[in-house]
C-alpha cells in the first residue's frame, strides 16, 4: 500500500496520488526516439494536431448544424456560414482539414513504405496505422454527406450502391446502410450518427492503440539502424548527449515538430482563407437534387486513386462482368496495404534507396497512384478509359506479383551474404 | 540539405497531384467556351439619335405600360406580380432603370423583337408567341422610333443603380434569393401571424407555379451561386447564357458589363458575405504561424545544440 504523507505543495499532492512525474517521464523526457530522422518523421504530431483541429471546429459546428434533408444544407451555408459569429472560419477549418489530413496521411504512408517501418516488430504500428487510414476514410465519407449539396448526394448514391455488388446479401446490405430505398432522410442522419460520434470513438480508440504500439518497437530511424534503446538512453542521462543516438520525445523531439507544425500550420491556413474550393468543391454548394443527376461525379481527392481501380475495369471478361471485377480490385485496393509487411518477403530494414529493385518499386507505385488518382477525376472516355485499365493492372501487379518477387529476390541475398 | 532536398521531392509531388485533380481534371470536365465581351456583335444597331421627347410620347401611345411600370415616373403596374405571372408567364419587368442596366443596343433590338433579342427562338414561334409583341411602330420610321424610345428609357434612368436593384430588375422576377430574402413576388416582410405568413407562401407557389409553366421548370434559388458557380461563370454565363447551357429556357437579358459587375457583386454580398472578414483576418493568422514558426526554429537550435 502506498505511503501518503503531507503533501507540501498542489503539485506534491497530486504527484502522491497520480505519479505526475513518473507519468511525465514515461510519456514525455524520458521516451526515446532515434536522433537520426529527418522532418517526415514530424507527420505524426502535423496528424495530431489536424485532428484536433478537426475535433473542435466539429464541436462548434455541431451546435448549429441540423442532421435533416430540409435543414441540413441552409444551417450549413446560411446560419454557420452567415450568421454564427466566426461560423464560417470554423467551416472553413473543418472543410479544409478534413482534405490536408488525407495528404499527411499519404505523406505518412509513403514514408513508412519508403523507410521499410513496418516490418521487423513494427507490423502492429502498420496495421493500427492502416486502421485509422480506413476509418479516417470513412469519417471524411460521412462528412461529406452532411452538408446534403449535390455532391453529397450523389457520391452517397453512388458509393452505398457499391455494396450492391457484395454476392448473395449486396440488395437487402444497400437497404440497411441506407436505411431506407434510396438515400434519403434516414440515410443523412445515421451518418451524422457515425460522422459525429461513432466513427470519432473509434478513430480516438485507434490513435490509442497506434501510439501505444509504438512503445516496444520503438520509432523507427532513417537508416532503418537497430539500435539498443536503454543503452542509447543510459547515454543520454550520463550527459553525453552528442554520443547518444536517441532523444528524448520532450524537449529534444517535439521542439523540431514544432518547427514543422509552425510551417505547415502556414501551408494549412493560406489554403483555409485563400485556396479552399479543392477542399469544399463548388458543386457542392448547390443543394441536393435528387431528380438531376450532375454530369460528372467524383469522390473527393483521396479517394480519387481507389475509384479509379473500380472504374479501370471497363469491360466484361467471359462470365465475369465489368462491374463485378471493378468491384473485386476495389476491394483488394482498400485492403491490400494490410498486407504489406507481409508481402514484403525480405527482412531487410533500410531506406529504399538501399534496397536496389525495391527503390524503383516505390517510385513506381507512387507514380502510379498519382496517374491513377488523376484519371480517377478525368472522363472514363476514350483513352483515359484504357489509361485507367493499364494503372489498375499496374496497381494490382506491384503490390501482389512484383513487390512479393522483388523481396524474395532481396531476402535470398541478404541471407548470401550474412 | 537533404531535408530540403526530401521538401523539394514531397512539395514536387504535391504539386503534380492538385495540378492533376483540380486545374487539368476541370479544363476536361468542362467545355471551353469564350469570355464575356458585353459587345453584342449579333445585334446591328440602328444607326440613328433618338429624341427623348418624342420616346415618351411614342411610349405612352404604344401600349407599353399597359404591362411594364415605370414607378420612377409614377407609373404603377398595372397588376400584382402573382396576376401578371398568371397571363404572361413571368412579371414584366419595372422599367425605371432600364436605360440604365441594358446595353442601349440591345434594348432596341428587344422592343424589335424580343425572343429573337433574347436568344429564345427556340422556344418561341408564331404557334407559341412570346408574351411581348414586338414593336411595328406607330406609323413613323421604325427605326427612329425605337431609337426615341430607347433614348427615353435612358433619360429617366438612374445614374448610379445599386447592385441590388440591378439584380431585382435583371433577375430576381425568376430567381429567389432567400439568403437575403428575395422573393420573385418580392422581399418577405416581417410576419405577425401564421395566416399572413400562410398567404405569402401561397402567393409565391402561385407564381412558381405560372412560372414553370411558362419556363418548363423553377429557375434556381441564387444564393449560393458565387460559391457553386464563381465571377467568371456568372459574368459568361448571363452574357449569353446559350453558350454556356445551350437550349436553357433562360434569355439573354442584355445587361451592361457594369450592370452585370453589379449582379456578381450582389451576389457575392449574399453568398460570400464573410468574404471581407475572410481577406482581413487571413494575414493577421498567418502572421501568427510565420511567429509561431520563427520562435519553435529558434528553440529547436538552442535544444539541439547539446545533441549535435
Amino acid at each position: 500500500m502506498a505511503q501518503f504523507e503531507k503533501a507540501n505543495s498542489v503539485y506534491e499532492w497530486l504527484d502522491q496520488r497520480l505519479a505526475l512525474t513518473k507519468l511525465t517521464k514515461v510519456l514525455m523526457t524520458e521516451y526515446w526516439i532515434p536522433k537520426n530522422i529527418n522532418f517526415l518523421w514530424a507527420m505524426g504530431v502535423v496528424l495530431m494536431t489536424m485532428f484536433k483541429i478537426l475535433l473542435i471546429s466539429g464541436i462548434f459546428l455541431l451546435m448549429y448544424y441540423k442532421p435533416d434533408t430540409k435543414l441540413a444544407f441552409d444551417s450549413v451555408n446560411y446560419t454557420i456560414m452567415q450568421e454564427v459569429w466566426f461560423g464560417w472560419l470554423w467551416r472553413h477549418m473543418h472543410g479544409v482539414a478534413a482534405s490536408v489530413v488525407f495528404l499527411v496521411i499519404y505523406i505518412h504512408m509513403f514514408t513508412g513504405i519508403y523507410y521499410g517501418s513496418y516490418k521487423r516488430g513494427r507490423e502492429m504500428i502498420w496495421l493500427s496505422g492502416m486502421l485509422l487510414f480506413v476509418t479516417f476514410s470513412a469519417e471524411a465519407f460521412s462528412g461529406y454527406m452532411l452538408p446534403w449539396g449535390q455532391m453529397s448526394y450523389w457520391a452517397a448514391q453512388v458509393i452505398t450502391n457499391l455494396f450492391g455488388g457484395i454476392p448473395f446479401i449486396g440488395d437487402e446490405l444497400v437497404i440497411w446502410i441506407r436505411g431506407n430505398f434510396y438515400v434519403a432522410d434516414a440515410t443523412l442522419t445515421r451518418f451524422f450518427m457515425l460522422h459525429v460520434l461513432l466513427l470519432p470513438l473509434v478513430i480516438m480508440g485507434i490513435i490509442g492503440l497506434h501510439f501505444y504500439s509504438l512503445r516496444i518497437p520503438h520509432v523507427n530511424n532513417q537508416e532503418g539502424e537497430e539500435i539498443d534503446f536503454d543503452a542509447e538512453a543510459e547515454k543520454f542521462k550520463a550527459g553525453r548527449k552528442a554520443e547518444a543516438k536517441v532523444i528524448p520525445f520532450w524537449p529534444v523531439f517535439i521542439s523540431k515538430d514544432l518547427f514543422v507544425l509552425g510551417v505547415f500550420m502556414i501551408f494549412y491556413f493560406y489554403l483555409v482563407f485563400y485556396h479552399y474550393n479543392f477542399a469544399m468543391d463548388p458543386i457542392n454548394f448547390d443543394p441536393a437534387n435528387p431528380m438531376k443527376t450532375p454530369p460528372h461525379i467524383y469522390p473527393e481527392w483521396y479517394f480519387l486513386w481507389s475509384y479509379e481501380v473500380l472504374r479501370g475495369f471497363f469491360f466484361d471478361v467471359g462470365p465475369l462482368s465489368a462491374m463485378d471485377i471493378g468491384l473485386m480490385a476495389f476491394g483488394i485496393a482498400n485492403v491490400i496495404f494490410f498486407l504489406m509487411p507481409w508481402l514484403d518477403r525480405s527482412p531487410v530494414v533500410a531506406p529504399a534507396h538501399k534496397r536496389g529493385p525495391f527503390f524503383i518499386w516505390f517510385w513506381v507505385l507512387l507514380v502510379d497512384m498519382i496517374v491513377l488518382t488523376i484519371w480517377g477525376k478525368l472522363p472514363p472516355t476514350g483513352i483515359n478509359a484504357w489509361i485507367g485499365f493499364f494503372a489498375s493492372i499496374t496497381f494490382l501487379g506491384l503490390l501482389l506479383v512484383a513487390l512479393p518477387m522483388i523481396t524474395k529476390q532481396e531476402a535470398k541475398r541478404a541471407g548470401g551474404a550474412a | 540539405m537533404r531535408e530540403l532536398k526530401i521538401l523539394g521531392v514531397v512539395i514536387l509531388f504535391t504539386l503534380i497531384t492538385y495540378w492533376g485533380v483540380e486545374p487539368f481534371a476541370h479544363s476536361q470536365m468542362h467545355a471551353h467556351h469564350e469570355p464575356a465581351t458585353f459587345k453584342y456583335e449579333d445585334i446591328t444597331p440602328l444607326g440613328k439619335k433618338g429624341n427623348p421627347q418624342r420616346g415618351a410620347e411614342i411610349f405612352a401611345n404604344a401600349g407599353c405600360t399597359g404591362c411594364h411600370s415605370v414607378k420612377s415616373q409614377n407609373l404603377p403596374a398595372p397588376m400584382d406580380p402573382v396576376a401578371a405571372s398568371a397571363s404572361y408567364g413571368v412579371n414584366p419587368p419595372d422599367l425605371s432603370d432600364a436605360g440604365a442596366l441594358y446595353d442601349p443596343k440591345y434594348l432596341a433590338a428587344v422592343i424589335k423583337n424580343p425572343a429573337h433579342a433574347m436568344k429564345l427562338d427556340h422556344k418561341f414561334n408564331e404557334n407559341r408567341p412570346f408574351p411581348m409583341p414586338n414593336f411595328y411602330g406607330v406609323g413613323g420610321d421604325l427605326d427612329q422610333e425605337v431609337a426615341d424610345i430607347v433614348a427615353y428609357l435612358q433619360s429617366i434612368a438612374p445614374k448610379e443603380v445599386e447592385p441590388k436593384e440591378a439584380f431585382v430588375n435583371a433577375c430576381g422576377r425568376c430567381h429567389d434569393m432567400k439568403y437575403d430574402n428575395w422573393y420573385v413576388i418580392g422581399p418577405k416582410p416581417k410576419m405577425d401571424t401564421e395566416l399572413e405568413e400562410a398567404q405569402f407562401n401561397l402567393k409565391h407557389a402561385e407564381y412558381q407555379e405560372n412560372l414553370k409553366k411558362y419556363l418548363g421548370t423553377n429557375p434556381p434559388d441564387l444564393s449560393m451561386y458565387i460559391r457553386s458557380r464563381g465571377h467568371e461563370y456568372i459574368r459568361d454565363f448571363i452574357e449569353d447564357p446559350q453558350k454556356i447551357l445551350h437550349g436553357t429556357a433562360m434569355p439573354r437579358v442584355g445587361l451592361t458589363e457594369e450592370a452585370t459587375e453589379k449582379v456578381v457583386t450582389y451576389m457575392e454580398n449574399v453568398g460570400d458575405r464573410k468574404k471581407e472578414k475572410r481577406e482581413s483576418l487571413g494575414p493577421l493568422v498567418l502572421l501568427y504561424f510565420i511567429i509561431f514558426a520563427l520562435l519553435a526554429y529558434a528553440w529547436k537550435q538552442k535544444v539541439w545544440r547539446d545533441v549535435h
